[in-house]
């Protein structure tokens, strides 16, 4: 059974069970999915700097911060004990494209020959880190949410405008990934 | 700074949490601290499934956005149809939460920050390859540097949130 566990899981376990996280929340205290949330509880609670949109009362948000804290440690339980050493399988096609820029290694969840701290103040490093995460951080909260609250939750719920929020963040993602990506990459 | 300047109508701070996909739907019950360790549950259980199933891994989501493999997307669809299926269950058979109270849902409303900060957010994630949830599981793997995005992304709410009013929405 744990040799089962330790295999990658397809999509068809994977996926409904991040789709059950939906109903679990909403059952267990009437909660909404929603990550991205939490970062601007973070904000609320060590820098409202006066601003409007940060002041609220977090701590009855405190349930989110608890939930991201789940997922801080579900991945160190995931990495210490249910994991099996093989590097990650992914198509020729973009191992071939990820040579070119001299990323050959695929044994981490990032590409650590860019995404390290030794590489954080190279220019596609700074970029990348840095530049990307704040991307990430202002998009969210400007678009309202992020890919498990609009995506997720937002589409279960039938909400029209969670999916334009949804199309806009793969049509982003196509232009980084497709057009942006390479030049960064070649930095 | 006087303390009425902080005073916050009842009304303006729903607005202000309404504004989000955080949850507005307060418990009328009093609970004790520990009632969030079932979330810390939650939270533990869904950051296994993202790194069993790679969602966190940079190379997944390039392959995602290059369609060169069915995986993301099989993961997204197969969750929000589970999703919606069970929104779907709980409206009709008007499910309850463990502590008998009504589970409420709100309607987002459109706005323009819905396609300009989606198109953004959709740039940082084919940089980062990690929407808000991975970001904490892959340093959770043990990714430490990533940290260092994480903390970018709460830059980026702050920014925007100090900006807010200068946007278009």
């Amino acid at each position: 059974m744990l040799e089962i566990i330790k295999q990658p899981w397809p999509w068809y376990i994977a996926g409904p069970l991040i789709g059950l996280t939906v109903p679990a929340l909403l059952i267990l205290g009437n909660k909404s999915f929603g990550i991205s949330s939490s970062l601007r509880h973070a904000c609320a609670a060590c820098l409202p700097a006066g601003i409007p949109f940060f002041k609220y009362e977090w701590k009855k948000e405190t349930w989110n911060l608890v939930f991201v804290l789940g997922i801080f440690l579900g991945g160190t339980i995931a990495a210490h004990w249910l994991t099996n050493p093989a590097s990650i399988k992914v198509n020729e096609n973009l191992v071939k494209e990820l040579a070119v820029y001299g990323i050959t290694d695929f044994s981490s969840m990032v590409p650590t020959d860019i995404v390290s701290w030794e590489n954080l103040f190279t220019a596609s490093g700074l970029i990348m880190m840095v530049g990307g995460g704040f991307l990430v951080g202002f998009g969210a909260r400007y678009a309202g949410g992020c890919t498990s609250g609009h995506a997720i939750m937002g589409l279960s719920t039938l909400q029209w405008p969670s999916l334009v929020a949804t199309i806009s963040f793969m049509v982003g993602g196509f232009v980084m990934a497709n057009w942006i990506l390479p030049i960064i990459l070649s930095l | 700074m006087s303390n009425s300047t902080f005073k916050i109508t009842k009304e303006k701070e729903h607005e202000v949490r309404a504004t989000d996909a955080m949850c507005i739907n307060e418990s009328q019950q009093d609970h004790q601290w520990y009632y969030n360790l079932k979330y810390l549950v939650t939270g533990v259980l869904f950051g296994i499934v993202f790194v069993k199933a790679e969602v966190i891994s940079w190379f997944r989501i390039q392959e995602m956005f290059r369609l060169q493999s069915f995986h993301m997307y099989g993961i997204i669809g197969s969750a929000v149809l589970v999703g919606m299926l069970s929104v779907w269950l709980i409206k009709t058979l008007k499910i309850k939460t463990i502590h008998g109270e009504k589970i409420t849902f709100s309607d987002k409303k459109f706005n323009k920050g819905q396609i300009y900060g989606g198109l953004i957010f959709g740039l940082g994630w084919g940089l980062t390859g990690a929407c808000p949830g991975p970001l904490f599981a892959q340093i959770g793997v043990g990714a430490t540097v990533v940290m260092v995005t994480l903390l970018s992304a709460i830059a980026g709410t702050w920014v925007y949130g100090r900006f807010r009013e200068q946007l278009p929405h």
